[in-house]
C-alpha cells in the first residue's frame, strides 16, 4: 500500500503541525490503548487533580479494546472503536495531559478539533473493521492499569507501521467527505 | 418426530460464534472486491484493499475479523417435529454462547445492566434469541454477531401512510449518511417496513442476513431498494466516511402488513465485516 510518511511517538508540537489531513502514514513506536471507561477515569482523576496513571506527554492514544489473546499471540483482533465516544474527554486529556495524538474511526466534534488546534494534537483513523490485520502490527502487549476493566484497560503497545490516515490534523483540515461533514 | 440433544446443540452454537468470527462470508468479500474496481480515489482504495487482506488474513490465522465480536444474536428455526432432549433450547444456546466466546478468544463485550453498573457478564450472555416455530423436522440457527458501531447507527420512525415511499427513502438516506464513518462503511442496509413497532425493527435486522444479491420479491419493493442503494453511493460518504463512490454494498427491504392508519419503518445497519452463520440440525 502507498504511504506518504513514516512517523514514530512521542510528538513534539512542530512534528505535529506537519502532519496534513489525508496523509497515509504508517507508525511504529508505543501507543496507548484507551476506550470509554479509561477516559472516564483519566478525567475523574483530573478533575480531582491527581496525576494521570501513565504520562501522557507527546504520546498517542489508540481508541480499542482489543479481543483476547490466543496463547502463544501478542494480542487478538484490534481495531479502532468508534471515536465519537470519546469527545466528551478528549479535550480534557488533551488540555491537561498533553496528548498529541489520537487513533480512531469516524469524524470528531468541534470541541474536540478545537482543542486539538489549540494544543496541537492531531487525529488518524485507523480501518474500523480491519482488527486482523492491525494485529498483525502489534509487536507487544502489556497491562498499564485498569486491569478491572478487561478490553477497555490501558495497554502500552509497540506497533510496527500500523497504516493510518491523518483525518483531522491541527490545522483544522478534515479528511471526512463532505456529506459526512455536512457540507 | 425428530430428537435432538441438548449437547448437540451446545457445540453447533459454539462451533458457529467461531465461524461467523473468523470467516466473512464469500459473497461479501466479492463484494468488497466489485467495490475495489469502481472505486478512483486512493483513500478509498487503500480501506478496501485493508477490508478484504484482513479477511483473508482472519480466516488464515483464526483471528476475529473485528475484535468487536458483538451481541451474538440468533435467528432460530424450529420445527414443530423437533423435540429436544436434555434441556431447554434457550440454556442451550446460552451455554454454546459462553463456551464459543470463550474457546475461539472472542471478545466479551456484554454488560449486565444498561445504566449503572454496566459489569461485563464475562462470556459475553445473553444472546439475543428470536424464535419461530415452523413445520418440520428441522432445527436451523443463524447467528449473526453485531458490533455496535453499527449497531448505534440504527434508526425508526413510524410515517404517515400518506407520506410513501419518498419519504421512507430520504429516512433512509438520511439515516445512512448522517452515520458518517462510525458504522464501518461499506455496509449493508437493513430494512423493515411494516408491522408494528417491534416487526419492523426486527424486519430490518432479518433483512441483513439475508443473502448479498437478492432482492425483494415484490418488483416495486426490489426498484427501491435499487433506488435507496444509488443514492447512498452517489453521497460521496465512501469507505470509512473518507470520500468514493461505496458507501453500501446493499440495500435489503423485509416487509410485513401494517395497520391502516400505520406506516413504520425501521432502519439497521451492518458493517462491511457483515458475519453470520447458519446450522441445521
Amino acid at each position: 500500500m502507498h504511504i506518504d510518511r513514516e512517523i514514530s511517538p512521542p510528538f513534539d508540537a512542530s512534528t505535529v503541525r506537519t502532519l496534513r489531513a489525508g496523509d497515509l502514514v504508517a507508525l511504529s513506536g508505543v501507543v496507548y490503548t484507551a476506550r470509554d471507561a479509561a477516559h472516564k477515569r483519566l478525567c475523574e482523576l483530573i478533575e480531582r487533580r491527581e496525576p494521570p496513571p501513565i504520562d501522557l506527554r507527546g504520546q498517542v492514544i489508540y481508541f480499542t479494546g482489543p479481543s483476547p489473546a490466543k496463547p502463544g499471540r501478542v494480542i487478538g483482533s484490534a481495531g479502532p472503536t468508534t471515536s465519537s465516544r470519546m469527545d466528551a474527554y478528549s479535550p480534557t486529556v488533551i488540555r491537561e495531559t498533553g496528548l498529541r495524538g489520537m487513533i480512531g474511526k469516524g469524524n470528531r466534534g468541534k470541541p474536540v478539533i478545537e482543542a486539538m488546534r489549540r494544543y496541537g494534537c492531531v487525529y488518524f483513523a485507523a480501518t474500523g473493521g480491519a482488527g486482523a490485520l492491525i494485529a498483525k502490527t502489534i509487536l507487544k502487549a502489556d497491562i498499564m492499569c485498569y486491569e478491572d476493566l478487561g478490553p477497555e484497560a490501558i495497554y502500552r503497545l509497540e506497533v510496527k507501521e500500523l497504516p493510518l490516515v491523518v483525518a483531522i490534523d491541527c490545522h483544522g483540515n478534515n479528511v471526512y467527505s463532505p456529506a459526512v461533514l455536512g457540507l | 418426530m425428530k430428537t435432538i440433544a441438548y449437547e448437540n446443540i451446545v457445540t453447533a452454537v459454539e462451533g458457529l460464534c467461531l465461524t461467523a468470527a473468523y470467516d466473512l462470508p464469500g459473497e461479501v468479500g466479492t463484494a468488497l472486491a466489485q467495490a475495489l474496481g469502481n472505486e478512483d480515489s486512493s483513500l478509498a482504495r487503500a480501506v478496501l484493499k485493508q477490508c478484504m487482506e484482513n479477511a483473508r488474513l482472519a480466516a488464515e490465522e483464526r483471528t476475529p475479523i473485528c475484535q468487536d465480536t458483538g451481541f451474538a444474536v440468533y435467528f432460530v428455526e424450529l420445527g414443530q417435529e423437533v423435540r429436544i432432549e436434555g434441556g431447554l433450547l434457550a440454556d442451550a444456546v446460552r451455554e454454546g454462547t459462553a463456551r464459543g466466546y470463550q474457546t475461539g478468544y472472542l471478545r466479551a463485550s456484554i454488560v449486565e445492566e444498561p445504566l449503572y453498573g454496566r459489569k461485563n457478564t464475562g462470556d459475553n450472555t445473553p444472546p439475543v434469541v428470536h424464535l419461530s416455530l415452523v413445520g418440520g423436522e428441522a432445527l436451523r440457527i443463524t447467528l449473526a454477531p453485531k458490533g455496535a458501531g453499527s449497531e448505534n447507527a440504527s434508526a425508526f420512525r413510524i410515517f404517515k401512510p400518506s407520506d410513501g415511499e419518498d419519504a421512507v427513502a430520504d429516512f433512509v438516506v438520511e439515516t445512512v449518511v448522517g452515520a458518517g464513518g462510525n458504522p464501518c462503511p461499506p455496509t449493508i442496509i437493513g430494512i423493515g417496513i411494516g408491522g408494528t413497532f417491534e416487526t419492523a425493527a426486527l424486519l430490518s435486522k432479518k433483512a441483513l442476513v439475508r443473502p448479498l444479491n437478492t432482492s425483494h420479491h415484490n418488483p416495486r419493493y426490489a426498484a427501491l431498494e435499487r433506488a435507496i442503494l444509488e443514492r447512498i453511493n452517489a453521497s460521496g460518504v465512501g469507505p470509512q466516511g473518507l470520500g468514493g463512490s461505496t458507501t453500501a454494498l446493499a440495500v435489503h427491504i423485509e416487509t410485513f402488513p401494517c395497520h391502516m392508519a400505520s406506516l413504520p419503518v425501521a432502519v439497521n445497519i451492518n458493517c462491511h465485516a457483515a458475519r453470520h452463520a447458519t446450522v441445521v440440525l
